[in-house]
């Protein structure tokens, strides 16, 4: 179909910057993106009739990394090393 | 004002019924990374691409201490290991229990639904049994029909019947008026005929009876006398 409407999967690495160009990047548009991301996923790991641990699991570890990530400076600096 | 030329429902969604979940999730391998990574990683590496990735970004990150190692991590290693225990010895059963709860509700949703079905079905069959009774009217009207006619015949009949009373009533008196008239008359006419009897019987004719009386029976004695 036309190029604003396929998912990222389905754009090839050369129309990339065009797809890029047509996407909403206004804070409604963004909000409305996250959104639709989060339904998605909802839809596909968690809204089941027999779930596993892969719904939060995923969840889980996505907020360890990005834990992770935010306390990186403090977690890398000596003196935390060191404190043991 | 509405538009009554705007059209309605044009898109397919529809919000009733729902369509049914799907039964199984996503296909996510050791509970952590979806099957899509490696389906994208398969046609250029196989099957042993991601492992490999995820082997050399391992090596890579501790090398370069952009993962440290430290208390923290001791701690996270004995978390998982806890947490990874239990969900392989409980989970078949907490799996078990949510569904028997699911079941649960689509059970009693089921004997509502199954309830109001059988209630508008009996509903419906005492529904026919009415009608059939409305066929029945005719005889009812028929049945009513032969009472009044048979009350109108009993009052006719008994207002006959006190008419003829009344009237018999009034011939029997005057048959008993002309009975007593002619008794009176007889009574009257037997006791002027003996008063006029006994005033004519003068004294002498009756010296003379008894003078008989008395003859004829000592004829009488002389008689028997004779006889006996």
């Amino acid at each position: 179909g036309p190029l604003s409407e396929r998912h990222l999967m389905d754009v090839r690495l050369g129309e990339l910057p065009t797809w890029l160009a047509t996407c909403d990047f206004s804070p409604q548009g963004l909000l409305g993106g996250v959104q639709k991301g989060w339904n998605s996923y909802y839809d596909k790991y968690i809204n089941v009739k027999r779930g596993g641990p892969a719904g939060i699991s995923m969840l889980l570890a996505g907020y360890c990394l990005l834990s992770y990530g935010w306390s990186y400076q403090h977690i890398s600096k000596i003196s935390f090393l060191l404190q043991e | 004002v509405l538009h009554t030329t705007r059209p309605l429902h044009t898109t397919q969604q529809r919000l009733a019924p729902l369509p049914p979940l799907p039964e199984k999730g996503g296909e996510v391998r050791y509970g952590l990374i979806p099957e899509e990574f490696f389906q994208f990683l398969y046609p250029k590496t196989g099957v042993t691409g991601p492992y490999m990735l995820g082997t050399g970004l391992l090596l890579y990150l501790l090398s370069k201490e952009i993962y440290v190692i430290n208390h923290e991590t001791v701690a996270a290693a004995c978390i998982l290991t806890v947490i990874i225990y239990g969900i392989k010895k409980y989970g078949s059963d907490v799996a078990a229990f949510a569904d028997k709860l699911n079941e649960d509700k689509v059970a009693q949703a089921l004997a509502v639904k199954n309830g109001a079905i059988k209630g508008l079905e009996t509903a419906i069959e005492q529904e026919k049994k009415e009608q059939w009774r409305v066929e029945g009217r005719s005889y009812l009207f028929d049945a009513k029909r032969n009472n009044i006619a048979m009350l109108l015949e009993t009052n006719y009949r008994e207002r006959l019947l006190t008419v003829y009373n009344e009237v018999k009533k009034r011939l029997d008196y005057q048959v008993a008026l002309q009975n007593l008239k002619r008794q009176k008359e007889q009574d009257h006419m037997i006791q002027w005929v003996e008063k006029s009897v006994v005033q004519s019987i003068t004294p002498q004719q009756q010296k003379d009876s008894i003078a008989k009386c008395i003859l004829d029976l000592k004829a009488l004695s002389k008689s028997a006398q004779a006889a006996a």
